[in-house]
């Protein structure tokens, strides 16, 4: 630190004790960061360490063999991805439509009011209770059986909310004006949502909705009565087929068989988080472009 | 009064948002082809008479109204469909509000969403209403760059030509020059008066000289009422109420 002379003013006691005040607080706000950083970090770093050894083009590629002690995480990997699609496919529209015509159509009343409420609340609500909710409507009341239909059906569910959010967010920013002005123009409701408003929310739609996707890819507990297998080394044919998938697989083996090695366990982790930073990068990737594209 | 060669009329109309009431039983006459001026003080209820003409008023859900209000003799609030009258009676805003989209496409946004999808007929469309805006000429080489890298001034033009490209009958202006530059906003006039052989149009301003250089006959609004309404020379020289000449000689407002 520089010091200069002839500071009167900032001499005075009130004057120092403001500068101490901001030093601690810069400090501990620095010291907060630096911990969050550090966690995460470690967390990486650890999996990293144990599990790339465990990376090989067999273990991607190849069925699990041995009772899982050996072989790769093919199905599990390719399971969690038809899962991921097909809740994108069943939340997406629905979401958006919902968040459309809560901002769009839908007047400020009380029942409005609850409704977003409810939704709100939803976000609220444990996965493993979803999981449950899941296993009572689609596995058994709607005789889907365990498949990958009731598994994204129970996670499109429980990511509804963060999408409902996020796109009744972003279509909220858009500004009053340009609406107006579609208006205006003589267009009606749907078409100014359809060629000014939808367009310009679309970067956080998307952002939103690959979040809130990436979360459900990690999640164990909605899936584990609705979809998971144990030990399926065959992919699934159709919807209505178990498959295994990585967040169930991981827990298997880390908990339920003994004798498994180290690399065999991180490097699922690994391949776990890597796939869902994938899908958190795309996101941010996604907003880049898409506001290089458009500005106001 | 109705007069039968009017082009747009309005009868008794009073407006309010929520409770409180923003117009007060306005009657007055739009004729064909004249430019009629609207003039008052902050809060006198000229904009929302304007957005009365074109049913933009009633996108507040606050928004209610009594009274008629007639386009070719026929009732805009009951006759005639919310689009139907704002393609047919169009609006320029205060401040100049290109779309996020390219000067070609905020052109043709109204004709497309009137369903018009032949490209010739479009670039018909475009270059007609960018020539009536006298804007033609500045952006002729960069119809699909962002309309936003427009000048305000530009912008604003923008902004008439594509009210012009709906082919409407009335153009309602309000306060087109509010943001504008004396050298823009006399760019802005002079398309006005070009237009006046076409169009019937209503210009809310709050600038008492630009109604005396643009309109042909000038409406005084005070506090949700018309106080007077006379031809433009008439007004300017012999107001009747002393409102309007407190008003005129800048006493308040």
């Amino acid at each position: 630190m520089r010091t200069r002379p002839a500071q009167n003013t900032a001499a005075t006691p009130h004057w120092r004790r403001a500068r101490a005040v901001q030093r601690v607080a810069f400090v501990a706000l620095g010291l907060s960061t630096g911990l969050v950083a550090v966690t995460s970090l470690v967390v990486v770093g650890i999996i990293l360490a144990r599990g790339a050894g465990g990376l090989s083009w067999e273990f991607l590629t190849a069925m699990p063999a041995k009772g899982m002690r050996a072989g790769g995480i093919f199905p599990a990997i390719v399971g969690t991805l038809e899962l991921v699609g097909l809740t994108i496919a069943f939340a997406l529209p629905m979401g958006v439509a919902s968040a459309i015509y809560l901002t769009e159509y839908a007047a400020d009343t009380w029942v409005t009011r609850l409704v977003r409420l409810a939704i709100v609340n939803l976000s609220g609500v444990p996965s493993v209770v979803y999981g449950l909710f899941g296993l009572g409507l689609f596995v058994i009341f709607c005789r889907f059986g365990t498949s990958l239909l009731a598994g994204a059906l129970t996670l499109a569910i429980m990511t509804l909310p963060v999408i409902i959010t996020a796109s009744e967010e972003a279509l909220r920013s858009v500004p009053m004006s340009f609406r107006e002005v579609s208006h205006s123009l003589g267009a009606s409701r749907w078409q100014t949502v359809r060629h000014t408003v939808l367009p310009l929310a679309v970067p956080g739609i998307m952002t939103g909705t690959i979040l809130g996707i990436s979360r459900a890819a990690g999640e164990t507990a909605p899936i584990l009565f609705t979809v998971a297998a144990f030990y399926l080394p065959r992919l699934p044919q159709s919807v209505f087929d178990q498959a295994m998938v990585l967040p169930y697989h991981l827990y298997v083996i880390s908990t339920q068989i003994p004798n498994i090695p180290q690399t065999q366990r991180y490097g699922t982790a690994l391949v776990l988080v890597l796939l869902v930073l994938a899908l958190n990068l795309s996101a941010v990737v996604l907003r880049a472009r898409f506001r290089r594209r458009r500005q106001w | 009064m109705v007069a039968s060669d009017a082009k747009m009329a309005a009868q008794e109309w009073s407006v309010w948002y929520g409770a409180t009431q923003a117009l007060r039983a306005i009657t007055l006459d739009i004729l064909p082809r004249e430019i009629l001026g609207i003039i008052g003080p902050a809060n006198s209820g000229k904009t929302s008479f304007l957005r009365s003409l074109n049913r933009m008023g009633e996108l507040n859900p606050r928004f209610r109204c009594a009274g008629r209000i007639w386009l070719d003799g026929k009732d805009l609030y009951q006759g005639l469909d919310s689009q139907q009258v704002r393609c047919r009676v169009g609006i320029v805003f205060a401040l100049p509000l290109p779309l996020p989209l390219s000067i070609r496409e905020n052109v043709v946004y109204g004709p497309r969403v009137r369903g018009i999808r032949d490209r010739r007929r479009l670039d018909q469309l475009l270059e007609q209403s960018l020539r009536a805006a006298s804007l033609w000429d500045e952006v002729k080489d960069r119809l699909d760059l962002p309309a936003m890298r427009l000048s305000g001034g530009q912008q604003q033009r923008l902004c008439i030509a594509r009210t012009l490209a709906m082919e409407p009958e009335v153009i309602l202006f309000d306060e087109p020059c509010s943001g504008l530059d004396p050298i823009s906003t006399a760019k802005v006039e002079e398309t006005m008066v070009q237009l006046k052989s076409r169009y019937t149009m209503v210009l809310v301003t709050n600038n008492t000289k630009q109604a005396a250089r643009v309109s042909d006959r000038v409406a005084f609004f005070l506090m949700g009422e018309l106080i007077e309404l006379d031809r433009t020379g008439v007004m300017f020289t012999t107001p009747r109420d002393s409102r309007t000449n407190d008003y005129l000689t800048g006493r308040f407002g």
